[in-house]
């Protein structure tokens, strides 16, 4: 089966969501969808063998051929990974979406359309080898999470959040747009694989670090990293389905994914391993401190993937440290890119789960607020289960999944303080102390969480609905994937062997050349080490946090809103909204003149330069037809007719006067010897003087109005400038002829080639039958303008608008 | 001939181009049927004017006696549609005329609230 025409299934299946939903309507649109996913699942998983023993699968369909641009689907262990969580936690996810949302309320058919289209997106990006159309689905989850987050569109806060998601992403995906056009420059190729290939000698071209920014700019903006995560809270006005599927088990994963692919090209710069390592290190803390001061349930989870993203990238950052060091097989050095994909397969299954229990509350009791909430515990006892599996992962817990990859990072983070390139002796220390108290902080968010919703005391009157246990429906996604975090924790090496390494092994490929080369064996216990005491540390202290929350929870009041990240988001685009308008109504004037005199002011200015520039003005007086003294008094006619009109006060006097000068046009074509021409103007030149008249009878007056001198004087030095401009180019193209005219061929060949004898109208319906035909159709568009315009009637009605 | 020639097209666009820049509505059509005027003129100017015979093959002219043929086959399209777009622009007029009461291009200006 072709892997690219399975990267469009779902955009196909999307085809046929609005009948289904149209046509049977009684069924949820929702397990039509669920097909599709779990068939894709089903098939990538049959895959698993082939990447456990390093072996990959290409497949490839001509797009363009002509700008070498093609659909090429390679899977490797890296793309099947994301493969699966894209079409396991979509199943789940669709699954839960049928008992979420209503089916009789809800615009299923758009909402399922996004979807799928967000899910091809999606399996294009992980598995495009080809630089173009990887970012062709890049740009494409950012246009569908666009339309996802703006599902509830009459909601204000909903097209807020979509915009801000939109603007921030699709600025990095140009950003990454131009790395990769640098990049395909530098190696001549648009193929990944074939840039990785060539990667040590990308490292010495000058582009080298701008494609490595702006490409970093693409990864951080869609995966949220500082200081651009500032979308993903108010991507949050999703529907909960939305958010736990693309904001936190696959979209912002995205940027994960590039940096991982990327990882092979650009690790041997310090540049990459700083910025990688240091940002998303510092995302973490951020993202877990700030994650306490959330009040809405589903932003505490956004604050804390924010943060949970950050740890992971910072993995992935120290995974390109295994490229400076002899042997990094062997020494403490290989356990970052494992945990970094370790800990990425644990958070999106956990996330996943706690983003569904987010979800039930609000369905169940109508609010998110936490501040509301409380003391679910008795009342909502399945959810509390899953909830707490849930969050006990996040912390780090033992008996979860979450413990085995968070203690992996407290390993990566302590051996980057070991390494001695790039400055690292000085600051290494410096990350596995922030790591630590970001691990605290996620501690003490994930017990806020659970404990804060679940436990304390119920206060049922400030609940808008009557607290109940969700349906069961809507319980067995999050608990299959509570299940798969207890699982994980028993079985990690199973995850190991099948997940993780295959993808360790596109990640690092300067380290192992198979899956089975990579010595990590995880297990939940590895003696009294040093990540041993920074865990103790971390529940310790994160316990103590926890216990006194209220009492220096006040301390976030510190930060002022009015120099937050945010409000430079909002003033930038309130200034350029504003500026823009402010900028374009200083031209866009409305008035009709104003744009004539810019045209006019433009055909001199180009005109004039262009002469000049070129140096095309040439005056040849030889060659010039004589001067008869017809032609002459014709010419009077035609310069005191026009003055006529100039000078004239009353309409009909100016009508006359135009025929006058049309009159004489007609005997200057008599006179050059052009009998069609003549023959033409004067039936044109009558039926347009009786128009004129017939128009101008229901027309008022031409009434001098009061028009400044100013203005007169203005109009008239354009109208000057523009009569010189013409003369010069007249007389310049009279006077040099540097092609020969096509003229001379339709003379010789008009008898023998079309068999007639008038040469004019043989160029007319034959050598040039397509200038008349559209001439033709001119008219008829004219015709058919006028008789609407004569049936048009202006309409009074106020127009619509969507929040009236 | 074709000196005097440019200098007359000159005119006649100066003229219609001030035309065009006036507020109402009758002079600005005026003015795009004078610069349509112009625009063929400077076609056949631009060919040249000399030539003895109009292009219609006859016995006893030999090929470079003709006029040149092809500024005239440019021009019958042209003034073709010059007529349609001076028809097209008088309905114009009228209608706008009928609805809005004003022949002031500058009164017809769209507001931000009626665009």
């Amino acid at each position: 089966m072709s892997l690219v025409f399975l990267i469009f299934l779902p955009i196909i299946a999307a085809l046929f969501i609005p009948l289904l939903f149209k046509k049977i309507g009684q069924i949820h649109t929702g397990w039509f969808v669920l097909v599709v996913p779990v068939i894709l699942f089903i098939y990538y998983a049959t895959l698993l063998p082939t990447t456990m023993d390093g072996g990959t699968r290409v497949s490839e369909f001509q797009w363009i051929p002509s700008l070498d641009i093609s659909f090429i689907a390679y899977l490797d262990g890296l793309s099947l990974l994301f493969s699966l969580l894209i079409t396991g936690i979509g199943s789940l996810v669709v699954l839960y979406s049928v008992f979420y949302l209503d089916k009789k309320r809800e615009q299923l058919h758009n909402f399922y359309v996004y979807l799928l289209m967000f899910m091809t997106a999606m399996l294009g990006i992980v598995q495009s080898d080809h630089l173009i159309t990887l970012y062709l689905f890049w740009e494409l989850t950012s246009i569908s999470s666009f339309l996802l987050i703006g599902y509830w569109y009459t909601r204000d806060r909903s097209r807020f959040g979509a915009l801000k998601s939109m603007m921030i992403t699709v600025f990095g995906g140009l950003m990454m747009l131009g790395g990769f056009v640098l990049l395909s420059i530098m190696g001549n190729t648009y193929s990944i694989r074939e840039l990785i290939s060539q990667a040590p000698e990308l490292l010495g071209h000058e582009f080298f670090t701008w494609a490595l920014v702006l490409i970093l700019l693409g990864a951080f903006t869609k995966s949220a990293q500082f200081p651009f995560y500032i979308w993903l809270p108010d991507a949050m006005e999703a529907p909960t389905p939305v958010s736990a599927y693309l904001h936190s088990a696959t979209m912002v994963k995205a940027g994960l994914y590039l940096v991982a692919r990327f990882t092979p090209i650009f690790a041997a710069s310090g540049t990459w391993v700083w910025l990688v390592t240091g940002i998303g290190l510092f995302t973490m803390f951020w993202g877990s401190f700030f994650a306490l001061k959330q009040k809405d349930l589903k932003g505490i989870l956004a604050f804390s993937t924010v943060s949970q993203l950050g740890l992971i990238m910072s993995l992935l950052g120290a995974s390109a440290l295994g490229f400076h060091v002899e042997d990094a097989a062997g020494t403490v050095f290989k356990y970052a890119a494992f945990a970094a994909i370790f800990h990425l397969v644990n958070h999106a299954v956990f996330k996943g789960s706690l983003f569904m229990i987010a979800g039930i509350v609000d369905h169940e009791t109508g609010t998110r607020d936490i501040r509301k909430l409380g003391g679910l515990m008795s009342i909502m006892p399945i959810s509390f289960t899953i909830a707490m599996i849930g969050s006990f992962s996040m912390a780090g817990i033992p008996l979860f999944g979450g413990f085995l990859s968070k203690e992996m990072f407290l390993t990566a983070m302590l051996a980057i303080a070991e390494f001695d390139l790039f400055s690292m002796d000085v600051w290494g220390i410096l990350f596995p102390v922030l790591a630590w108290i970001g691990s605290v902080f996620t501690f003490v968010y994930s017990f806020y969480f659970v404990f804060h919703t679940f436990a304390g005391k119920h206060k049922p009157e400030e609940l808008p609905k009557h607290a109940h246990e969700a349906p069961i429906g809507m319980l067995v996604s999050p608990a299959i994937l509570a299940v798969s975090v207890i699982a994980i924790f028993f079985i990690p090496n199973v995850v190991g062997d099948w997940l993780v390494k295959p993808a360790v092994l596109a990640i690092q490929p300067f380290m192992y050349s198979n899956p089975e080369e990579i010595d990590i064996h995880v297990s939940a216990w590895h003696g009294a080490n040093t990540e041993f005491f920074m865990t103790l540390g971390i529940f310790a202290i994160g316990a103590l946090l926890f216990w006194s929350f209220r009492k220096w929870k006040q301390a976030y009041d510190a930060f002022p809103d009015s120099v937050s990240l945010n409000r430079l988001y909002d003033s930038f685009m309130y200034l350029s909204d504003g500026g823009a308008n402010r900028f374009s109504a200083v031209y866009m004037t409305g008035f009709i003149r104003s744009y004539l005199v810019y045209m006019f002011g433009f055909v001199v200015l180009i005109v004039l330069s262009t002469l000049v520039i070129t140096d095309a003005f040439v005056l040849d007086l030889s060659n010039t037809a004589p001067i008869g003294i017809y032609e002459i008094i014709i010419l009077i006619a035609l310069v005191g007719g026009t003055i006529t009109i100039l000078a004239a006060k009353s309409r009909l006097t100016a009508i006359i006067a135009l025929g006058a000068v049309g009159y004489s046009v007609a005997l200057f074509f008599v006179i050059f010897r052009a009998p069609d021409l003549a023959l033409t103007q004067l039936v044109i030149e009558t039926i347009s003087v009786a128009l004129f008249l017939l128009a101008f009878y229901h027309l008022p007056k031409v009434s001098k109005k009061e028009e400044r001198m100013g203005f007169k004087l203005g109009n008239a030095a354009i109208a000057l400038g523009v009569g010189i401009t013409m003369t010069l180019v007249a007389l310049a193209s009279h006077s040099q002829k540097i092609l020969p005219s096509i003229s001379e061929y339709y003379k010789e060949t008009v008898y023998s080639e079309a068999g007639g004898g008038n040469i004019v109208n043989v160029i007319l319906v034959d050598y040039r039958g397509f200038d008349t035909l559209f001439e033709i159709t001119v008219l008829g568009i004219a015709g058919i303008a006028i008789i609407s315009m004569i049936k048009l009637r202006l309409n009074k009605k106020e127009g619509q608008h969507e929040n009236k | 001939m074709e000196i005097i020639m440019s200098v007359v097209i000159g005119f006649l666009f100066m003229a219609a181009v001030y035309l065009m820049l006036s507020k109402s509505l009758i002079r600005i059509i005026i003015g795009t049927g004078l610069l349509s005027h112009g625009a063929h003129l400077l076609i056949l100017t631009m060919g040249g004017l000399g030539g003895t015979a109009p292009p219609v093959v006859a016995d006893g002219v030999s090929i470079s006696d003709y006029v040149d043929p092809l500024p005239q086959a440019l021009i019958l399209t042209a003034i073709v549609i010059s007529f349609a777009v001076t028809s097209f622009f008088l309905v114009l007029a009228y209608r706008s005329y009928q609805e809005l009461g004003t022949d002031n291009v500058n009164l017809m200006r769209g507001t931000e609230d009626n665009d």
